[in-house]
């Protein structure tokens, strides 16, 4: 009985969510990630202004842009609409190949899985394909798709589907027999086992495929975007903006957009982690 | 005359798993009875091929010779006149202890508010209400073990199954769970196929309990335990004939250790011979 008394106040404290903020600013380890901020800017700035205090300049980091420099150009660029309009681009087609990538790569990894047939038809070209990285689609797409928004679009949609698929396949093998011959036993029909025990079942495995794919669409966006550029398109993004900045010769931009990357990334596999978790409410941690 | 539905009855029923060449005989012309209503107790060392046994009286996997009767009618798949509870939880991780429970109803049709009644009723008697919320990794290995027998008996079925149900649980939880067990069949008699390795529990639930051979399997002698019911766990111990039955179930469940321990090994069969008479000397 103690320790469901316990239980409870756990509960009421993880209810309180204001209390939980203040906690969490003021724990051990947001200090040490704030130090570990602050001492990683300063290097890069003791780094990047090496002439001026060391009479020389220091590899790599002294060819690039100061922090200060790109703070800078950031202050300006926040003002500018098509810095945001790069954002704006870059997030819409992740989005919309990712959110393809789900909708096709969730049903179609449940299809290999339950049906012996279709899996034994399709899964060998499909393990034929995996293995292609989605930049090497690049070329492919542009001459398959008639615009070149759609042909972004298909190159993020396979670098997020492979591993949707592959995710929901391995939930599906990995779910106890047990628990479907339970159901058996208990009379019920192949579709209350599909919908009540396989879904929920793989529903962890959908939201590790979910969280690992989103990550993968930012790398994969921003590769097409700079090689449509290359190749004379001009579809924006960001990047684009990284190889526009890149080919004008403003480098502390080009800081700025590898770090509004890592912002949107960041941001968006957030979004992701805590939109998918609540598929699957019986993982509290 | 009519068979009873509940009544099994195995004949000459073998299994092997693997390719012909390599097969390993798990079950060989085993043949039983369990009648209608009463508690029939498999007992055997562990890996001996009991659960293979019960997948096979549940319908999971085909024998492949012999015949196993249900009610006088051959199995032909799983069915809900027959529930296995399984060693290790077996309960659906995403539902709560109330889904997990009415799920059977449920999933026969049944509305929703006459399963959740049927589900509640048997909480209650599980001892569960408080915790119908609760998903089952927020219940202790006991709960979960009551919440799995609620989950079967809800849906009443003529045959419970139970592959070493409370295998894993401490000493203290697990008498309570039998005794509770053994309460719970008195108060609605069914056909109860009970799998264990302690010998204690096997007589403390008992009407006729099965001594299997060690691989393949088979039943090696059968005792019919006529002891007095309701039993007592602590009388037990000091109850003559339950004493008897021991003996002798644990001198055959000994030799079938010994046999499997040695396992056609010169070295071992020597240690065995000379440990046999450590046994008759001492």
């Amino acid at each position: 009985m103690a320790s469901d008394v316990s239980l409870a106040v756990d509960e009421r404290e993880r209810r309180s969510s204001g209390a939980r903020l203040r906690r969490k600013l003021n724990s051990v380890s947001t200090r040490r990630a704030a130090v570990s901020i602050v001492v990683a800017l300063l290097l890069w700035q003791l780094g990047a202004t090496g002439p001026s205090w060391l009479g020389m300049r220091i590899p790599i980091l002294g060819a690039s842009p100061s922090p200060v420099a790109v703070a800078q150009a950031w202050s300006h660029l926040v003002a500018d609409p098509n810095y945001w309009r790069s954002w704006y681009l870059s997030l819409l087609r992740v989005l919309f190949g990712f959110a393809s990538a789900t909708l096709v790569g969730v049903p179609f990894g449940l299809l290999l899985a339950v049906h012996p047939t279709f899996r034994a038809i399709s899964y060998p070209a499909f393990e034929l394909l995996r293995p292609i990285p989605p930049l090497a689609w690049v070329p492919a797409s542009i001459i398959f798709w008639p615009t070149q928004e759609l042909s972004i679009a298909f190159v993020i949609f396979i670098g997020a589907f492979y591993t949707i698929v592959i995710n929901v396949l391995g939930g599906a093998e990995a779910i106890d027999v047990r628990l479907i011959q339970a159901a058996r036993s208990m009379g019920a029909s192949r579709g209350n086992i599909f919908w009540r025990l396989i879904l929920p079942g793989v529903a962890p495995s959908i939201r590790v495929g979910m969280e690992v794919a989103i990550g993968i669409t930012w790398e994969v966006v921003v590769a097409a975007e700079m090689i449509s550029s290359g190749s004379g398109g001009a579809g924006g993004g960001l990047g684009f903006f990284i190889w526009n900045s890149y080919i004008g010769g403003s480098y502390p931009n080009i800081v700025v957009g590898m770090i509004s990357i890592g912002i949107a990334g960041y941001a968006s596999s957030t979004v992701v982690r805590v939109a998918a978790g609540r598929l699957t409410p019986w993982q509290r941690a | 005359m009519a068979i009873a539905p509940g009544r099994i009855e195995l004949r000459d029923v073998k299994k092997s798993y693997g390719r012909s060449a390599s097969a390993r005989k798990v079950v060989e012309d085993c043949s039983f009875t369990a009648e209608a209503d009463r508690f029939t107790v498999m007992i055997g060392a562990s890996g001996a091929g009991k659960s293979t046994l019960a997948r096979l009286i549940a319908g999971f996997d085909r024998p492949d010779g012999g015949e196993i009767l249900v009610g006088g009618r051959p199995v032909a798949g799983p069915g809900r006149d027959r529930l296995v509870v399984f060693q290790e939880s077996a309960l659906f991780p995403w539902m709560n202890t109330e889904e997990n429970v009415a799920y059977g109803p449920k999933a026969n049709g049944l509305w929703t508010d006459r399963a959740k009644e049927q589900s509640s009723k048997m909480l209650e008697k599980v001892g569960l209400t408080g915790f119908r919320r609760r998903y089952p990794n927020e219940l202790s290995g006991g709960m979960q073990r009551r919440a799995e027998l609620a989950r079967a008996l809800v849906n009443n079925p003529e045959i419970m199954i139970l592959d070493e149900p409370f295998r894993g649980l401490d000493a203290m939880t697990r008498r309570l769970m039998l005794d509770y067990y053994a309460r719970l069949s008195e108060e609605a008699p069914r056909t109860n196929l009970f799998i264990t390795t302690d010998i204690d529990e096997a007589i403390f639930l008992a009407d006729r309990l099965l001594v299997m051979t060690n691989l393949p399997t088979r039943v090696r002698t059968v005792i019919e335990v006529d002891l007095p019911r309701p039993r007592n766990l602590a009388a037990l111990i000091r109850d003559d004939r339950a004493n008897a039955i021991k003996m002798q179930a644990l001198a055959l469940l000994h030799e079938e250790a010994l046999k499997a321990f040695s396992g056609g090994s010169k070295a071992a069969t020597d240690f065995v011979d000379a440990f046999r008479h450590r046994l008759g000397a001492g």
